[in-house]
């Protein structure tokens, strides 16, 4: 048994107006159930049909949750997570990642990504381990940077 | 739908960013308050990078509400319960 086996891990997705999403999250999902580690999904309703839809028979993706919900069972202490990677390409990406900063007890990580992937990480001035990349269409680079962050 | 969209809010700024959001209540309100993310207003808790300003005038709360796909949008409201909540809190900043 490894030490990251049995844990849990939240991938909090943004809106899913960047392609790269949605085949990140599924790929992280399958790099933390090879860990041991159950993944859970939180997004937009729009986020997480393209998930669901893309892995029907949820070989990856395991739960998947409204973001709302997941926000307010946190905040609430009903629920938390070993592990926290927070999808951003934009500001409210950011906004989330700092909630998750106040919140949560779970190691924190920003997956930035997008056309403006430098600012948007810049901003990030709470603590929140950070992968930066420009990506929009090509998940390739995102994938390679998550090897540094993966328990 | 979330509960702030069940209240009825004026719209002060769409589209800024969370740091432009308090900026302008620290500007434009001599009353405000720091508090952590997550903190409930109207059933909702905020979202926000800490720490997160929200502002009073008389019994209106400024407040920003932050949707993922459409940004931050800074809120007027009306709640005498929640100014009088915030201002037994102790951080009071100004």
């Amino acid at each position: 048994m490894t030490e990251t086996e049995g844990k849990t891990a939240l991938l909090l997705l943004g809106c899913p107006q960047v392609p790269v999403q949605t085949s990140v999250a599924i790929h992280l999902c399958d790099q933390l159930r090879e860990r041991g580690i159950a993944p859970v999904i939180a997004g937009t309703g729009a986020a997480r049909k393209l998930i669901e839809v893309a892995d029907p028979k949820r070989l990856y993706i395991g739960e998947v949750v409204d973001l709302d919900d997941c926000i307010d069972a946190i905040a609430e202490k009903q629920r938390d997570f070993d592990y926290a990677y927070v999808f951003i390409h934009n500001d409210g990406g950011v906004s989330y990642a700092g909630t998750l900063s106040a919140i949560s007890r779970a190691r924190l990580v920003g997956i930035v990504y997008g056309e403006h992937a430098d600012e948007t990480a810049a901003s990030i001035t709470f603590p929140c381990e950070v992968v930066a990349t420009k990506a929009t269409h090509n998940p390739m680079p995102v994938v390679v940077k998550l090897g540094r962050v993966l328990p | 739908m979330s509960c702030i969209e069940r209240i009825e809010y004026e719209i002060l700024l769409q589209g800024a960013s969370f740091r432009e959001s308090a900026e302008y209540i620290k500007k434009h309100f001599p009353e405000w308050y720091e508090v952590e993310p997550g903190y409930r207003l109207f059933d909702a808790h905020l979202i926000g990078v800490p720490p997160v300003v929200l502002g009073i005038d008389g019994d209106d709360v400024i407040f920003p509400y932050t949707k993922p796909c459409r940004g931050t949008f800074l809120l007027r409201a009306n709640g005498p319960d929640e100014v009088a909540k915030l201002r037994a809190r102790t951080k009071k900043k100004r």
